[in-house]
């Protein structure tokens, strides 16, 4: 039973302008240049699951985050909540209903205010408390929600650890009652352990609240816990979509199965991690066609001319791969990639 | 088989205003040639300021307090800054996590490499240059005779730690000293170069400390791993039973709370609370807040690493 819509991408990209200044613009003779970070993305979030975005640095998955929140405006296509589209100005109260949390605690919290304080912002922003006593109340809960104490409000985000840190920018995204949080690799800047009491937080709140996340990271081991489904991105293009159960165990994209094999086997099942040919080209001057061609062992003339379209293939599952397409690439498990 | 380095009973303290932080304390471990040896912990659990003090370039005002450091049998921690200098390089080679602050912005690859191989090895102007392009070659650079003229800012993050790579070998130490080698790199690329610092170890025949806090990579590249918390080793064993059988309830913990591929389980195991602050270490066994498994003698005495299975483990449950 597919459930309700919650958050939909139609067709977006951003470009940036990365041109020279104009006085080297008009000696050099060169022209405008900008770059496409977000080519032509369409995805939808249903209410209540997580879906992740992964890939390499550079791919363009945080402005996706940040297109959805508002921190950018799309060059193209549209961002629709409930259906509304977000560009319209009379979609601004919907903006209070999502919340973003960022990568980095020790950045996103603002070293000379207390942590009641930090938390209270949003409350008090949209006045959502009547009174001074109630918002000490909803602020302790909030901490106790997360896991801290009503009285570490008093304390200085420099008191806290990392782990902590992140507990506070937590209940500071849920202090506005959102109900759709967007991630931007929340356990990154964690160690391992911290990793796990955030992520096993995270997913008993999205349980009581009935939270919807976008979680972007680039930890497939991270994403495979947390996500019900997963896109890939490769250079600003989302070239898979799929359940996280099935994209694990049977990943289509050429691309998708090249990430998975290049995950450290913890296993140690002596299978060699498959090294793989080559980097991300230079997002300035993309290749053409599929941009992962010059990566890819299946890449044929085709790949090298047309770029492929992200088309269903069953299950809701969706790939950009013209091999895929054309059956050249047949379904396997991870490791027949090695081969 | 005679250990390469050996680290006794090493301690790294850091005099303030409050008093001494004990940021190492009285930590034991040896590399044999061409092992690669695994060093983890949470940040802050001493890792990356064992590895400054090996090399010779803790920040001041850290110190070595106690304890020494043998580098194929000859006392290194106690020498002046110039020897050290010498043996830096020469004998013991070190790459770090960021490989854009480890070259100069202002000169190209192709000068820092020749600078440093002639120091090293004192060839001249043409014999270095030619030298250089084979280091290239040899870290799998494309097309070295070209990129050699290259700036830092050509080369992508992969490439980059290529070059650092290059110049940490390009005397052919015996000792690496790798810290975070991989972590700013994407995983395409971590495998990458990974493959090539055991390549390169087991050629040289080497020894290398890998410091990282990223299992994954220690469990396909050590042969050893040394586990560190609060500054103290909490166990040292072969990395099979390291990551399959840990004997430390601290190891036990760290293993379980890394999400797996296919382990679709509704929560991960977690350790409650974090390690504690370096003014704030309990009394006994620095994990005994933490850990599941104590007991009165836990609370009172600390454990020094003891024989447990294959493993040496810092802790009471292996007391007999």
């Amino acid at each position: 039973m597919p459930a309700e819509i919650l958050l939909e991408l139609k067709g977006v990209g951003r470009s940036f302008d990365v041109s020279r200044p104009w006085l080297n613009r008009v000696l050099e003779g060169e022209g405008r240049r900008s770059l496409r970070a977000v080519d032509d993305v369409s995805f939808a979030i249903r209410r209540g699951e997580t879906l992740a975005l992964v890939g390499e640095s550079g791919c363009g998955k945080s402005t996706v985050a940040r297109l959805i929140v508002g921190l950018y405006a799309p060059s193209q296509g549209k961002i629709e909540f409930e259906g509304n589209d977000l560009a319209d100005p009379a979609s601004a109260p919907l903006r209070r209903r999502m919340q973003m949390i960022f990568q980095d605690p020790y950045a996103s919290l603002n070293p000379r205010w207390r942590v009641r304080d930090i938390v209270a912002e949003p409350i008090v922003v949209q006045g959502l408390a009547q009174s001074r006593a109630e918002l000490t109340a909803r602020v302790g809960e909030l901490l106790t929600q997360v896991g801290l104490a009503p009285e570490d409000g008093e304390k200085y985000p420099h008191e806290f650890s990392g782990g902590q840190r992140q507990r506070v920018s937590i209940a500071r995204a849920l202090s506005s009652n959102p109900e759709f949080l967007v991630c931007d690799e929340p356990t990154s800047a964690l160690d391992v352990s911290v990793q796990a009491q955030i992520l096993n937080l995270m997913k008993d709140l999205q349980q009581r609240l009935g939270l919807t996340y976008l979680f972007i990271s680039h930890n497939l081991a991270v994403v495979g816990h947390i996500a019900t489904r997963v896109g890939v991105m490769y250079l600003g293009r989302l070239v898979e979509v799929a359940d996280a159960n099935d994209l694990f165990v049977r990943p289509r994209h050429p691309y998708t199965r090249m990430l998975i094999d290049a995950i450290p086997d913890l296993e140690m099942s002596g299978k060699a991690r498959t090294p793989v040919a080559g980097e991300v080209p230079n997002p300035l001057s993309p290749p053409p066609g599929c941009t992962f061609n010059p990566r890819c062992p299946h890449a044929n003339d085709r790949c090298r001319q047309e770029r492929p379209l992200r088309l269903e293939v069953r299950g809701g599952r969706s790939v950009a791969c013209h091999a895929v397409e054309e059956g050249r690439l047949l379904e396997g498990a991870a490791s027949a990639f090695a081969g | 088989m005679t250990a390469l380095l050996e680290v006794r009973n090493l301690r790294v303290e850091f005099p303030t205003r409050r008093g001494r932080l004990v940021a190492v304390d009285d930590l034991s471990f040896e590399i044999a040639p061409g092992e690669v040896l695994g060093v983890v912990g949470e940040s802050g659990a001493g890792k990356s300021l064992t590895g400054m003090a090996i090399i010779g370039l803790l920040e001041p005002p850290g110190r070595i307090a106690a304890g020494e450091i043998l580098l194929e049998g000859e006392r290194i921690d106690n020498l002046p800054p110039e020897s050290m200098r010498r043996i830096r390089g020469k004998r013991i080679g070190a790459i770090f996590q960021d490989p854009l602050t480890s070259l100069n912005p202002l000169f190209t690859i192709g000068e820092q490499l020749i600078e440093t191989v002639q120091a090293h090895l004192g060839l001249d102007d043409r014999k270095a240059r030619v030298r250089a392009i084979e280091l290239l070659a040899e870290v799998g650079i494309p097309a070295p005779d070209a990129r050699i003229d290259n700036y830092p800012h050509h080369f992508s993050g992969g490439m980059r730690q290529r070059v650092v790579i290059a110049l940490a070998l390009c005397a052919r130490p015996r000792l690496i000293v790798a810290d975070e080698p991989t972590t700013a790199l994407d995983v395409s690329i971590q495998a990458q170069i990974i493959e090539l610092l055991k390549k390169l170890a087991r050629e040289n025949g080497a020894a290398v400390m890998l410091i990282t806090h990223d299992m994954g990579v220690i469990a396909e590249t050590a042969d050893r791993v040394a586990v560190l918390y609060a500054g103290r080793l909490a166990e040292i064993g072969p990395v099979k039973e390291i990551i399959h059988a840990p004997r430390h309830p601290y190891t036990s913990g760290l293993m379980s709370s890394i999400p797996k591929l296919g382990d679709r389980r509704k929560s991960l195991a977690q350790i409650d609370g974090a390690m504690p602050r370096l003014t704030a270490i309990p009394r006994g066994c620095a994990f005994n807040p933490r850990c599941p498994s104590r007991f009165e003698r836990c609370m009172a005495e600390r454990p020094s690493p003891m024989d447990a299975g294959t493993n040496q483990a810092a802790c009471w449950l292996y007391a007999r």
